[in-house]
């Protein structure tokens, strides 16, 4: 019983590390099953924005407000995790511009953006 | 989307809002949410809504393709320029208090000079990156 | 989905959920980035990418079982880790050692009410020079990649 207990009192006081989990597996699942490199792309941004999730979770605390000085508060949640994010995302949307435009470039090269129409292309070719 | 009357008025109404709250996101950035990175984004933002509703050309009347191209560099430099400047008064690099006389004002100032930097650097990537996909066209 | 629109269209969506996210994380710097980011400008560009290739998606050939062994793996991995990390909410993490620091410093040292704001520009002002150049050269990369050549002599047209 107490050990029932004890998991679910685990399951609910870690439950921003669930959401976590779950956005980053599906996000790392739609790399690696799609073929479409566009879809590719966006599970690679679902995978980016569960590491967004686990940063500010870890940076939050319970009771505290968002980091802007103000007389009326004292507890605030760490801004370091929301600097290093803030930049991430911006980089991030950088960074997916460059894959979509290697995405255009690849089309313009062999007519597809199916992985496997690549492939078998290449293959053919060699 | 040339031919929809009211996207194109609209549109109108709400550029000039658009880009006075990426002003204050910038410049208020100090004292509440919003930053260098932010207010990049929207700025860039309120230019590719104008080029989506009115072209790709109209939107290149207003910011040049190389005007937005000279903007990507001069904004990194501005912000390494910066860093710069504090080395030669004699404090680490990217240090700001000696750019003022005092070193709250110092930091004020070098935080200002940085965030513009980066704004530069990210709104004009983002009209960049929207041009080069606009410009390429079907084959 | 196999029709790629409705992709674009789902992920701004997740993009503004993702935001108002972060709002309740108490982080409204991290919440105003991501909803003009992700459903502004990423958006765009997926949907212009879309224009520029096809807009649905090949029916998959391969089984789903290998990158389903490995989500579940990394997935059970995950689980094992995230079951040793401190409870969501808690004050006395080692997360939380060094953010009074920066929050009592903030004022009296840059005269900045958004400690958010001087960490980025002044404490952590390398770590932003650093994701600044990397904006700078993913631009530069993109500009190689897609822009077209303007033969000499070729006229203004509009």
């Amino acid at each position: 019983m107490n050990e029932f207990v004890d998991l679910a009192g685990r399951l609910v006081s870690h439950y921003n590390q669930w959401i976590t989990v779950f956005l980053m597996v599906s996000g790392l699942y739609i790399v690696i099953a799609r073929g479409n490199m566009v879809k590719k792309l966006v599970g690679l941004s679902l995978f980016q924005t569960s590491v967004y999730l686990l940063y500010l979770s870890a940076g939050k605390i319970l009771g505290g407000t968002a980091p802007i000085l103000d007389p009326d508060f004292t507890v605030y949640s760490h801004p370091l995790p929301h600097v290093l994010i803030l930049t991430a995302i911006v980089v991030g949307v950088a960074t997916l511009a460059l894959g979509l435009a290697l995405v255009v470039r690849i089309n313009e090269a062999y007519g597809t953006i199916e992985e496997d129409e690549i492939f078998k292309q290449d293959d053919d070719r060699a | 989307m040339r031919l929809d009357v009211i996207l194109r008025v609209v549109t109108k109404f709400i550029l000039p809002f658009m880009m006075v709250f990426a002003l204050y996101v910038q410049f208020h950035g100090d004292y509440s949410a919003g930053g260098g990175f932010q207010a990049g984004v929207i700025a860039a933002a309120t230019i590719i809504l104008y080029a989506l509703i009115y072209g790709l050309n109209a939107a290149k009347r207003i910011v040049s393709a190389a005007l937005v191209e000279a903007m990507v560099p001069l904004g990194v430099l501005i912000f390494a320029g910066v860093g710069v400047v504090g080395w030669l008064t004699g404090l680490n690099y990217l240090d700001y208090s000696n750019l003022a006389y005092d070193q709250v004002h110092g930091q004020e100032w070098g935080v200002f000079l940085v965030e513009a930097g980066v704004f530069i650097t990210v709104s004009s990537t983002m009209v960049a990156i929207f041009y080069a996909f606009a410009g390429r066209g079907r084959r | 989905m196999r029709n790629l629109f409705a992709v674009a269209v789902l992920t701004g969506i997740y993009s503004f959920l993702m935001a108002s996210v972060m709002l309740v994380l108490d982080a409204p710097d991290v919440a105003l980035t991501e909803a003009s980011v992700g459903a502004g400008v990423g958006t765009v560009l997926l949907l212009g990418t879309l224009y520029l290739t096809k807009t649905d998606e090949a029916r998959p050939i391969h089984s789903v079982a290998l990158p389903l062994f490995v989500a579940v793996g990394t997935a059970a991995i995950l689980i094992f880790g995230v079951t040793g990390t401190p409870p969501f909410g808690a004050a006395d993490t080692p997360v939380q050692l060094a953010g009074p620091d920066y929050i009592n410093r903030s004022l009296p040292e840059t005269g900045i009410v958004n400690v958010v704001s001087s960490v980025l520009a002044s404490y952590r002002g390398f770590d932003t020079l650093g994701e600044t150049v990397v904006i700078f050269t993913a631009g530069i990369a993109i500009l190689m990649l897609l822009k077209r050549a303007t033969p000499p002599g070729a006229g203004r047209k509009d």
